[in-house]
Parts: C-alpha cells; sequence; structure tokens
C-alpha cells in the first residue's frame, strides 16, 4: 500500500517537474522492485479510503452487510492503509488487494492451500504501528499472501468508498454550478456571469441532441435526464483527469458507474417504449413471416447490447486514458532515472489535452446515444413499415 | 477480472446519487434555466415578428401615402386642366361677348347718328322749305302786288304747264 502511496505522491510530483524528489523516491522505489502493473491498477480501482498525499489518506466510511449478522459501520482508518489482510477491522473483516473478506476463525485469510507466514500476532503488531506496517514487512509474506483469490466470504461491501465521495464531490460541484447558472438570469431572461458560459451548452444538448434525436414533441421529458447524464460524465471525466485531491478518480472509467448509467437508459428506453417500437421487436413489419422470429429474437438481444455498448464504451475510454497516462509516467520508474521525465512528460501532457477532448467526446457521445434510443423508442411510425432497418443501430 | 465486475455498493451509491442528482438538478436547474431560455426565446421570436409587423405596416402606410400623393397629384393635374380649359373657354366667351356687344353699339351709335343726323336734316329741310316758302311768299306778295305782272306770270306758268 505504502509503495503505491509513494508513487502516487511521486506521480503528481513528477507531474509538476519536481525532479529533484522523484529521482529520491524513483531510487526508495527501486529496491523495492517497482511493479507498474500494481501501481496502474490500484490507481485505476476503487479504494476504502481518499489518498491525498504522501501518508495522509481520508478515512472513509465502511459500511458492510453480512447476511444474518446485519450491518456493520466503521471508517476504514481502522485498517491502517493495510491492503494484505494483515490488520483485523472490527475483529472480523480483512482488507486484501482492494476487497473486504470475512476473517476466518484464524483471523486470517483462506487461500486454499499452506498455511500463510504471517500469523496474528504479526498482525496484532502490525495493528499497532499502523503506517509503517509495510516496510515492517518481511518480503516474502508479500510474496506469500499475494497469489491467488481467497475462499473466505465476503460482506456486501456498501462502503463510502473513493469514487462513491467523488460522485457526492462531483454532485456538489454540479448542484453548485446549475444552481448558479438558474440564478444568473436577469429579468430579460439574459444569463451573466457563470450562466453566460454554461447555458450555451445547455441549449447544445437541447438543439443538437434531444430534439434532433426524440422529436420537437416529446423531448422534454427526457432533456433532464440528458443534460444531467451529459453534465455528470463530463465533470466527473475531468475531475479523473486533476492529478490530485480531490480529483484523481476513476469514476466514469469504473465499470459500475456506467453500468448504472447505461441501466437508467435501458430502463428508461424500454418504459417509454411505445407499440411501434415493440413491433419493431417482436413483429417486425416488412419482412417474411419465417424470417419475423428470428429477428426478434436479434431485436431482442440488440436492446440489451446497445446499453451494453454504452457501459464498455464509456469504461473503456476513460480507463484507457487513465491507464495510458499513468504507464507513460511508470516509464519514469522502470528506467530509475528522473530524465526519463524528459521523454514522458511531454507525452504526458499531450495525453491529457487529448483526455480533455475525450472527456467531452465520450459525454456527448453518451448523452447522443443515450437520446437516439430514447428516440427509437417514442418515435411515431406515421408512414408504414420501411423503418425497421433504424432499430439495427 | 476485478475491473470488469461491477460491484454492488458502487452500484448502490451511484444509482442513489445520480437519481438523487437528477431530481435536484431538475428542481432546482434544469426547470427554471430552460424556463429561461424558452422564455427569452419566445420573447426575441415575439419582437423579430412584432418588428416585421411594423416594418410591413410602414411599408404599406408609405406605399399608401405614396399612391394618395399621386392620386392627388393626378387630380390637382386635371383640376388645372379643367380650370385651363374653363378659364380660356370663359375668357373666349367674353372676348366673344365683348364683340359683338362692341359691334351692336357701335352699329347703335351709328344708327343713332344717322337718325340724328337724318332729323336734323328734316328739321334743316324743313326749316329751309318754311323759309323758302316765306321768302316766296314774301317775293310773290311784293312781285305780285300789280294785277298786270300776275297775269303775265300765270300766262307763264301756263306755258311751262303745258311744255310739260
Amino acid at each position: 500500500m505504502n509503495k503505491s502511496n509513494f508513487s502516487i505522491f511521486t506521480l503528481v510530483l513528477a507531474v509538476f517537474g519536481l525532479f529533484q524528489v522523484s529521482t529520491v523516491k524513483a531510487g526508495e522505489l527501486a529496491e523495492a522492485e517497482f511493479d507498474a502493473k500494481e501501481m496502474i491498477m490500484h490507481h485505476i480501482s476503487d479504494a476504502h479510503d481518499w489518498h491525498v498525499a504522501g501518508h495522509f489518506s481520508i478515512p472513509l466510511p465502511v459500511i458492510l452487510y453480512v447476511p444474518g449478522s446485519g450491518l456493520d459501520f466503521f471508517m476504514s482508518s481502522e485498517f491502517h492503509h493495510d491492503d494484505n489482510a494483515q490488520v483485523l477491522a472490527k475483529g472480523k473483516y480483512l482488507k486484501y488487494h482492494g476487497v473486504i473478506y470475512i476473517a476466518d476463525e484464524h483471523g486470517k485469510l483462506d487461500f486454499g492451500h499452506e498455511e500463510p507466514i504471517v500469523g496474528n500476532e504479526v498482525a496484532e503488531e502490525l495493528d499497532l504501528i499502523s503506517g509503517e506496517q509495510d516496510e515492517a514487512l518481511p518480503v516474502d509474506a508479500h510474496a506469500d499472501v499475494a497469489h491467488g483469490y481467497p475462499n473466505n466470504a465476503k460482506p456486501l461491501d456498501f462502503s463510502i468508498t473513493r469514487n462513491v465521495a467523488s460522485i457526492f464531490v462531483s454532485m456538489l460541484l454540479l448542484l453548485l454550478l446549475f444552481g448558479a447558472v438558474a440564478r444568473s438570469y436577469d429579468k430579460n431572461g439574459v444569463a451573466r456571469g457563470i450562466g453566460a458560459f454554461l447555458e450555451p451548452l445547455i441549449v447544445f444538448v437541447r438543439d443538437e441532441i434531444a430534439i434532433p434525436n426524440i422529436g420537437e414533441k416529446k423531448y422534454g421529458k427526457y432533456l433532464p435526464y440528458l443534460l444531467t447524464v451529459f453534465f455528470f460524465i463530463w465533470i466527473n471525466n475531468l475531475m479523473g483527469l486533476v492529478p490530485f485531491f480531490p480529483g484523481g478518480s476513476n469514476v466514469t472509467g469504473n465499470i459500475s458507474i456506467t453500468f448504472v448509467l447505461a441501466v437508467i437508459t435501458y430502463v428508461i428506453t424500454t418504459v417509454s417504449g411505445n407499440k411501434d417500437y415493440w413491433m419493431h421487436i417482436f413483429w417486425m413489419p416488412g419482412v417474411p413471416v419465417v424470417i419475423r422470429p428470428i429477428l426478434a429474437v436479434i431485436e431482442l438481444i440488440g436492446t440489451l447490447t446497445k446499453p451494453f455498448a454504452l457501459m464498455m464504451r464509456l469504461f473503456a475510454n476513460i480507463a484507457a486514458g487513465h491507464i495510458l497516462i499513468l504507464a507513460l509516467i511508470a516509464l519514469i520508474f522502470i528506467f530509475k532515472t528522473a530524465y526519463m521525465g524528459f521523454v514522458s512528460i511531454p507525452f504526458v501532457v499531450f495525453m491529457s489535452t487529448l483526455e480533455l477532448l475525450v472527456a467531452a467526446l465520450q459525454a456527448y457521445i453518451f448523452t447522443l446515444l443515450s437520446a437516439l434510443f430514447i428516440g427509437m423508442a417514442v418515435a411515431e411510425h406515421d408512414h408504414g413499415h420501411e423503418h425497421g432497418a433504424e432499430a439495427h443501430h | 477480472m476485478e475491473l470488469l465486475t461491477p460491484s454492488i455498493g458502487l452500484v448502490f451509491w451511484a444509482t442513489v446519487a445520480f437519481l438523487l442528482l437528477l431530481i435536484l438538478l431538475r428542481k432546482f436547474a434544469w426547470t427554471p434555466i430552460l424556463t429561461s431560455v424558452k422564455e427569452r426565446e419566445h420573447r426575441i421570436t415575439d419582437a423579430v415578428l412584432q418588428a416585421e409587423k411594423a416594418r410591413a405596416e410602414m411599408a404599406a402606410l408609405s406605399a399608401n401615402n405614396e399612391r394618395l400623393l399621386n392620386e392627388a397629384r393626378e387630380e390637382r393635374a386635371i383640376i388645372i386642366k379643367e380650370a385651363k380649359a374653363v378659364g380660356d373657354k370663359l375668357i373666349a366667351d367674353a372676348k366673344e361677348k365683348a364683340g359683338v356687344e362692341f359691334n351692336k353699339k357701335v352699329a347703335d351709335a351709328a344708327r343713332e347718328i344717322e337718325n340724328q343726323k337724318m332729323a336734323a336734316l328734316t328739321e334743316v329741310k324743313n326749316y329751309a322749305g318754311k323759309m323758302a316758302l316765306e321768302i316766296a311768299e314774301k317775293v310773290l306778295k311784293k312781285e305780285f302786288s300789280d294785277p298786270q305782272k300776275q297775269q303775265s306770270y300765270a300766262a307763264e306758268l301756263v306755258d311751262d304747264l303745258k311744255l310739260n
């Protein structure tokens, strides 16, 4: 954990061109065998506490539900930065690679083979020295525990993780921003200040996304969702590009979040679907009757692949951007020289700029496709049967 | 792979947070903003239409004015022409009438003069006749106081009568 803490801290400094500091850290890390994959995966995954800088992390609430024994609530600081199942929290929970498990009767994880070397005594000792435990651990302890997945039961984890906290921050930002926009109108209905800047974006979503795809008559009902999803994705994409607190979380590059957004679009589409929409799915007009059942199967799968593509597209684009930037930074540590920064940093700057574009583009694409799917579901087919093709997009 | 498996807690919180955000933004941001934008757009459309209408009215008005002016001009021309014709005719008539009157007057005067002249001449003739008669009477009275002379004259007159 500390290793990763260090590398992220170093990343921040490297981005700001503090090469001297990073030389020192890189030297230290080189001895601890820098693992780029682990660093990157750690960075783009969710976490139970919010790392700010160095050894300082903001503890976040951990909320666990174990069927049968109820809810457990404690702060993530009870794990004392442990991520290797060494520290028992509440006497029964262990955190291993970002996942919380219920410890077995010995207070450890069961990997289904020989006994792990590190026992309870070590864990308790580590508990006392808290933040420093990684350095205190024998190297082979890592090596042993790091293989395979534990067989232990997992509680249902409803923790306020770093991503959840980031979502709350972005919510607050959005409410403040657009609340200010709503209040920036003068008596002539002209937006001043921040409203003058953000109103064109709102009007863009309305005039270029909602109205062309859903139609003049029906867009009003769906516009609030499209606006919310557009700005939610955009602001979270942008926050993800900020390399330090409170940015840096990989919210829109996390499959859970894109899953939720895609499901909401799917639900809206399905609920809004009119007779024509279902007709075109289950009994496609204008094609031979023999083919209709086959088309029905394809169309039915199509209703699911559309939101699935939405989910994957956003997740993959944003996660890939994060991975690319982190990989470029990792080069500095792989080559063990700060001078690599002269190569990495320009690339990182270039990629970050590109990611700024991707941030807006992916928000636009998600919103546009959501509008398109909703538009298909509510379209009035007043001119017969030649519309079947449009359902295949 | 863990990266590709949605986790229940995150899904739960993301759903709750997003729906809450949707509700709050719809109430406090999108509805007032979109209402303002729509109202402003209506106002602008109305203003443009109004301006268009006013311009059309102005155009119609000025066209009307132009037409009225043209009509007035034509009317004036006609009136002037008519007045001129009437005036010319009046003058011509007056001239003619004056000429006729003049001629008549001249003729009357001439006739009067003639009459007066005739009267005067008649009077002069009558007077001269009378005078001659008186003179002749006196001469005769004196001449024919002697009966011999009377005789000889009568004889002469008789001779003359015979000759005629």
